[in-house]
Formats: C-alpha cells, structure tokens, sequence
C-alpha cells in the first residue's frame, strides 16, 4: 500500500517550507496544495477547522497541522534521515531551541521588519538572535543538528533566508555579519543543502512579498 | 556530547513555583511515573543563581535537572519526562494520536491559556476567552472518553490543569464567570474528573492561596 501524502502549503511563508523540507530530506513523494491564503480552500478548513492554516499535512486522510507537530510527526513515520536527535536530552535540548525560534526569535525579528529598522526593535530582535549565535558557537558544528541538518535548522529557515529577503526588500540591516558571524555561515551551509535548496521557496518571491509588506 | 541515561540512583530536582500551572504540569508527570524529586521553592522576585545558571534563555521556572542537566519549557519537559521513565506512558504511542495530542497542548498554550488570562480585570475580553475552550470542549465531545488522553490522563490533561484549576480560581477571587455548565457541560465534568485524581490533587496549590493571589492581582480596589 502506498502512502499519500499532501501539503496544503503557501510557498513563501516560513512555516510552509517546513515540513516540505523535511519530506525531501526523507525522500518522501508528497502532492502540493498550493493554499490562496485570502480564499482558502474548502479542503484546508475541513483539515484545520481550529486555526484554518497552513501547513496542513495529510497523511493517508489524516491530516495534521502546526508545522513543529508535523516536522515529529514527519520524523516517527518516516525513519530514513532522523529529524531528530536519538538521545532524550539532545531531543529535549532541540525541542527547546525550536521553541525558543518560533515563542522568541521570530516575533523580535518581524516587529523589527515592519518597524522597518527601528534602533529599538532591532536591539531586541538581537537580543533573541544572539542566543542562537551563542548555541551555534558553543555546539562548534556545522548545522544546530550537528553535522547534519536537524530540526531546529528547519525551524530557523526563517532566519537563513526570510531575514536577508526582507534587509534586501526594506533596505534595512538586520543579521549583521560582524555581530552574527556564525549565524550568516551557518545560513548560506543551510540554504545550500540540495534537499533545503529545493524545499525554501526562490529567494525573489519573498523578497517580492516583503515589497508589499 | 552530553546523554543522560537512567542511573542506580537518578538525581532529579525540579525548580518551580508552588502557583505555577507550569510547575504543576511537571509536577503531576513526575507523579504519574512515580519518581521521586526535590523540589526547589524559587522567589520569582529573587531567583537563584542556580536557575539563571540552568535557564540562561528565558529565566523562568520551571526546570528540570536530571543527573545535572538542565531541561526547560514545561511541555519539553513532559515529553523528555516520558521519553526517559517508560512507565505509564503520557503521549501516546501511535504517531497520529501523539501529533493530535501535542497540536491540543499547543492549542491550550497558544490560544486557550491567553485569552483567558487577557479577560481577568477585563470583563469585554471574557467572550473572546470562551471562543477557544469550545474547540476544548468539542474535543471531549468527539472522543467521549472521560480524558483527553482517553481512559487515562495524558499529555492535554496535564496542560488543560490551567482551565481544570487556575480558571475556577479566578472566576472565585473575580466574581466573573468563563467556564460555566451550560456553555462547556464536558469541560466542567472533566475539570472534575481530572482534579480528583491523586497524582493531580497531590501537585495542585492550596486553592486559597491562589484565590487570594487573584484578588491581590486582579482584583478592583475596595
């Protein structure tokens, strides 16, 4: 019996390319569902009638929503290329990094977008950033995952495309190299891992977005 | 690389709060599985520098330190809790039941929790916190189990222990009214049902205190 796979997604949002990464990383034959995020499909409310978002993965019928649930959902069924590490502290300590991404570093780093640069907004999205600079410094690794890609280096997508996207869009500086020396090295190793490289949406479409914004 | 593997004698220390419905989460899964903790009463106005030392990121309570290393967020903890100590399983085992169970904990922290504390002293915002415990609500209604977790108590249970406790707390101490029968007739029977479980009752605050702490908090002036 074969799975069927589906993902109802909207390339160019951060929680979207998620799980599609890590379906790539584990070879898995999925259908898209491109989701019209201003008249979403019948299907994706009857997936997600609690937040009616996207991403949405159905897996043989049953579909399963927030991208961080997803990305372990991902990683138990699919054994391949681990998401994951195996070890319960290591899994702990990576589960705390992919919160501490989406409860702390995304909202400083947006506010700081849509301030445009304001001096305030982004001190504090570097305050968040630079716990992350620091874990990549004390890990000595080439990825969070440790050789490999891993779960909190899908999560931080955001930050290896999305934040150089938007400094490109709204002329604004936002990682500085000379402050986050091992967060811009890691995001050009991420974005160039094949299986990242085809899952992140092309770099002009969210430069194209943040225009708009 | 660091792993921690049960030893002879595991070493366990939790840093919390004795009010905290996040410590208290910890607290009842430690219960649950029957291992034996201390328990380090922090001064939220004060906080050790053993805490700042084992949460340097968020500085909050609660910790876990197991064998001497630091585990935080309440629900990372849980689920760290249950990957280590196999006995009276929190997740379930099945992939699609576990990803439903942690979508319901992320809901209960992401929409639930927040719309209920942003309508204490705030009597416009009281419909809005209602809006989310109806899909609470309906959950019960669709499993028609006595928990979320089913036959047992489970992961949602133990997060929920915030509309189970806190919520009734607070509706006393502030003469609103959130959760009532009519509205959420399977959330009420649940909150019973949950908070008369001995591993439950056993990591709950006096009631009174946290009445008190509501009035203090919230509550208009005399």
């Amino acid at each position: 019996m074969s799975d069927i796979v589906k993902l109802y997604a909207f390339r160019g949002s951060p929680y979207s390319c998620r799980p599609e990464i890590a379906l790539k990383l584990k070879g898995v034959k999925y259908e898209f569902i491109q989701e019209d995020l201003k008249n979403k499909s019948a299907d994706l409310i009857k997936y997600n009638p609690v937040n009616k978002k996207v991403p949405v993965l159905v897996h043989n019928g049953n579909p399963i929503s927030e991208s961080v649930v997803i990305l372990e959902y991902i990683d138990e069924v699919w054994k391949g290329v681990p998401i994951l590490p195996q070890d319960a502290y290591e899994k702990a300590q990576a589960r705390f990094w992919a919160r501490f991404v989406d409860d702390k570093c995304i909202p400083a780093v947006f506010k700081a977008m849509v301030s445009r640069g304001e001096e305030q907004a982004v001190a504090e999205a570097h305050v968040q950033m630079q716990f992350l600079e620091n874990e990549l410094k004390a890990k000595g690794k080439k990825f969070f995952g440790g050789d490999n890609v891993g779960l909190v280096d899908i999560c931080a997508s955001y930050m290896a495309l999305w934040v150089g996207a938007a400094e490109e869009a709204l002329g604004i500086k936002l990682m500085p190299k000379d402050k986050f020396p091992k967060l811009i090295e890691w995001s050009d190793n991420y974005i160039n891992c094949p299986a990242v490289k085809d899952g992140l949406p092309p770099r002009e479409t969210v430069v194209g977005i943040y225009k708009t914004l | 690389m660091k792993s921690v593997h049960r030893k002879m004698t595991d070493e366990v220390k939790l840093y919390g709060f004795p009010g905290s419905p996040f410590g208290c989460r910890v607290e009842t899964a430690l219960k649950l599985k029957g291992i034996k903790y201390e328990f380090i009463q922090e001064d939220l106005s004060n906080k050790s520098a053993d805490l700042l030392k084992y949460n340097p990121v968020h500085k909050k309570i609660p910790v876990l330190v197991h064998n001497g290393n630091p585990i935080a967020e309440s629900v990372v903890i849980i689920e760290y809790i249950d990957d280590i100590w196999k006995e009276v399983p929190i997740l379930p085992q099945d992939a699609y039941e576990k990803a439903q169970a942690r979508f319901w904990a992320k809901f209960i922290d992401d929409k639930c929790i927040p719309a209920i504390y942003n309508s204490y002293g705030n009597v416009e915002a009281v419909a809005e916190a209602t809006e989310p415990l109806q899909f609470l609500e309906n959950e019960l209604n669709v499993k028609g189990k006595k928990f979320f977790g089913g036959d047992n108590i489970g992961l949602v249970d133990i997060c929920a222990c915030y509309m189970a406790f806190w919520v009734g707390a607070a509706e006393e101490a502030l003469g609103i009214k959130i959760m009532t029968k009519e509205k959420f007739p399977k959330l009420k029977k649940w909150c019973d049902s949950y908070i008369n479980c001995q591993v439950v009752k056993d990591s709950l605050p006096p009631r009174e205190s946290l009445v008190a702490y509501y009035k203090w908090r919230f509550g208009k002036a005399e």
